[in-house]
């Protein structure tokens, strides 16, 4: 789709990756990408789409098998899995919170792991609480299985900013919440890039999702990226085919 | 009451008992710990690998106990004959709840969790330590709690080995019809079980079972090695007297051990342990020194040779393919104890059996008890059956030794294979049949010492030979007796008779 070279530095870059799985199925077949920093960059696709697998190339949870992928200014390659992945806030479906942690020792994980001492740590979890809306008194020592869905996962986006880091990777963040949240979710994630300017990849395959949050969508199918523009650029001239197709059926 | 007052006189023996056995199961738990949950760790990673390994853990856990010792017996370093061999199948049995457990525990751990986990920068260490172990823990635990339980009770078969533990109670006690014995051994086993199960349950249900399972672990290790170093000078310059399980053999044991220890050796006792076979294996392996074994017994369940009726020639085979296997066969003791067909005297009259030819007209009828070694036996029940020419035709009841006469007399059963000197005859006004077609080959009491140990122990020949001769079937009756019929114990009974024979001294 003639993606050049983005003006501003790119913090996340994706040049021809490909990844094929032992079972056979190709998940990537050459996409290429680059987020410019301080932006919000929705993958959007079907489920099989690739989407998952192109944001999970980013903190090494897969390993392409050719292609290059460049993180915050250095080949994926140069990174440490350990150290990039503290870098990185990531958040997933359902959150996956560690159950028998608490809420707040959910929250500082990265800082535990990254070694804080604990009174720093304790006052970061309740600093992130409140940030995403929780009473820090009332959140902090309960256990993630006594949260809501939707307490669970603004827990989830405070874990993944815990020791501020400048790329945040979310998959699926708000799929398993119902729709009144999940409306209070996005717009409460809006509220808080706009002050952060986190640079942010999200993987979604609700379309109206991610016209809401993208800076800019890239559309994903069968592990080809089909077109990549800004929500509206996307809404108003949709590529024919698949792209046509899959945004009209979402959007009446 | 009486049991408590039994258990009374008798308790420092009972606390080393229950020491023992608590020492086999912590020391056997610890170890399959430690190597249950690191390999159960691999295995949850390698899933191709789980089924072979867990099958085979299976396997081992469907082996019988004592059959598990038997195979044990002639490994090198790990077999032989005690503590070591106990510990050896304990651990065998312990592995797989522990390993089947780990293995699940951790493999069920949520995958988007272990993802998070790892998405947040934990090092495969870190995702081990902080998520998936304190997760897979309840799982674990309830592994250890099972395999910690039924070690306890196993155990108790380690006293067929000689490893010690309450099994002693227990097997004595059903080698010499002792209620209270068994009881002795089997209540303080059940307490132990329920106060390991109590203990592990309750780390399970803590509010923090990781800190609550390394305490106790913590304490059994330290437990163990304190028991440990306690044992460590080991009586390993003694001379090593071992005995079948039951009461004869071990009251020949403590004659054995008694005489040795009158003219100046140290002895560890190695009594009641769990058959021919194992006997047999433990003395040609050097793990005991010396045994008292039957001619018609080596003749044909060890040798495989046809039984003859000469009891000089049954010696002198034996004694030449003793020799070959490194082995010497002493002086007989005095006594022949041959198998017999026993019955209740008022049976016998009422159906005018004398003699085991006389059993014919009553074959249909009679019920049969004996114990499983019989019915396999060269010399046992079907050359029996074929020398005197019938069947029966109920299928013969097995059981235990110490249990045959107790059903004889209450009535359970009709006939019973026993041997000519147990001294229950006489006290439960039993009679034995008489072997008119002579059947049964000789079954004369010879020491069966070590080649080894004869050279390692200057003048332990000439101290055993000091008994050829000198004990007849009446005298091995009354000490039977003293022990099945009195309930006195073989040590006092063996000491008794050396004493009236003049060989407590030099």
């Amino acid at each position: 789709m003639g993606l050049g070279r983005p003006a501003v530095t790119a913090a996340v870059e994706l040049v021809d990756v490909r990844k094929r799985f032992p079972a056979g199925a190709v998940a990537l077949d050459g996409v290429s990408l680059a987020v410019p920093e301080g932006r919000v960059l929705v993958l959007l696709g079907t489920s099989g789409s690739g989407k998952t697998t192109a944001l999970k190339t980013i903190n090494r949870l897969v390993e392409p098998d050719s292609g290059e992928v460049i993180v915050l200014g250095r080949p994926l390659l140069a990174w440490d899995p350990i150290e990039l992945r503290r870098r990185t806030g990531y958040v997933i479906q359902e959150a996956g919170l560690i159950p028998h942690f608490t809420v707040e020792r959910n929250v500082a994980l990265v800082p535990e792991l990254l070694g804080w001492p604990e009174a720093r740590r304790a006052a970061r979890a309740r600093e992130l609480l409140a940030l995403v809306g929780l009473d820090a008194a009332r959140f902090a020592p309960l256990r993630p299985a006594q949260l809501s869905g939707g307490e669970r996962q603004r827990v989830g986006i405070a874990r993944a900013l815990a020791a501020d880091p400048p790329l945040m990777l979310m998959d699926e963040p708000f799929g398993a919440l119902d729709p009144l949240t999940r409306r209070r979710l996005q717009e409460e994630f809006r509220g808080l890039q706009s002050r952060l300017g986190k640079t942010v990849v999200l993987v979604t395959h609700d379309v109206s999702e991610a016209f809401r949050l993208g800076d800019e969508v890239a559309v994903m199918d069968r592990g080809r990226l089909l077109q990549r523009g800004a929500p509206g650029q996307i809404r108003e001239s949709p590529q024919p085919g698949f792209v046509a197709d899959f945004i009209a059926a979402a959007l009446p | 009451m009486r049991l408590l007052r039994f258990l009374a006189e008798r308790r420092a023996e009972l606390a080393l008992l229950v020491g023992q056995h608590v020492l086999l199961v912590l020391v056997s738990a610890a170890i399959a710990v430690a190597v249950g949950v690191p390999v159960g760790i691999a295995l949850a990673r390698r899933p191709r690998l789980a089924r072979p390994v867990l099958a085979l853990a299976n396997l081992a856990q469907t082996i019988p106990s004592l059959a598990l010792f038997g195979f044990l017996i002639p490994v090198p370093f790990i077999g032989g004959i005690g503590v070591r061999t106990a510990i050896v199948a304990l651990v065998l049995y312990a592995l797989l709840p522990i390993l089947r457990n780990t293995c699940t525990g951790i493999q069920q751990v949520d995958p988007a969790v272990l993802e998070a986990a790892t998405g947040m920068g934990m090092t495969g260490g870190q995702r081990l330590r902080l998520v998936e172990l304190p997760l897979a823990l309840p799982v674990i635990l309830a592994g250890v709690r099972v395999a910690t339980v039924v070690s306890v009770g196993t155990a108790t078969i380690a006293a067929a080995i000689g490893a010690g533990g309450l099994g002693t109670y227990v097997f004595r006690g059903l080698a010499t019809v002792d209620t209270r014995l068994i009881l002795a051994g089997a209540i303080p086993a059940a307490a132990l079980a329920l106060i390991a199960d109590g203990l592990l349950g309750a780390v399970q249900r803590s509010a923090r079972p990781g800190r609550a399972a390394a305490i106790l672990a913590a304490v059994t290790v330290a437990a163990a090695g304190v028991a440990l170093l306690a044992r460590a000078p080991g009586a390993s310059r003694a001379v090593v007297v071992g005995s079948k399980n039951f009461t004869e053999q071990v009251v020949l044991g403590e004659i054995l051990a008694a005489r040795l220890e009158a003219l100046g050796f140290a002895v560890d006792r190695r009594l009641d342990l769990g058959g021919t076979s194992l006997c047999h294996a433990a003395v040609r392996q050097g793990q005991i020194d010396l045994y008292v074994e039957y001619s018609g017994t080596a003749l044909t369940d060890i040798l495989k040779r046809p039984a003859t009726s000469d009891p000089a020639v049954v010696l002198r085979t034996v004694r030449d393919a003793y020799a070959a296997m490194g082995l010497r066969v002493g002086s007989p003791l005095g006594f022949n104890n041959t198998f017999a067909l026993v019955m209740r005297r008022t049976d016998a009259e009422a159906k005018s059996v004398r003699r085991i030819s006389d059993l014919a007209p009553h074959a249909a009828t009679l019920r049969v008890g004996l114990f499983g070694e019989f019915l396999e036996r060269p010399d046992g029940m079907p050359g029996l059956l074929r020398a005197y020419g019938f069947r029966f035709a109920l299928p013969p009841r097995e059981m235990d030794l110490g249990l045959l006469y107790q059903a004889l007399a209450e009535g359970k059963v009709d006939l019973v294979v026993g041997s000519a000197t147990d001294g229950l005859i006489a006290a439960l006004d039993l009679v034995v049949l008489e072997d008119d077609r002579h059947y049964f080959p000789p079954y004369d009491a010879v020491p069966v010492m070590n080649e080894e140990s004869l050279r390692r122990h200057p003048g332990m020949l000439e101290a055993v030979e000091s008994l050829a001769g000198r004990l007849d079937e009446k005298a091995m009756r009354r000490m039977n007796y003293a022990v099945d019929g009195e309930h006195r114990r073989p040590a006092d009974v063996a000491r008794e008779f050396l004493a009236s024979a003049g060989l407590l001294s030099r």
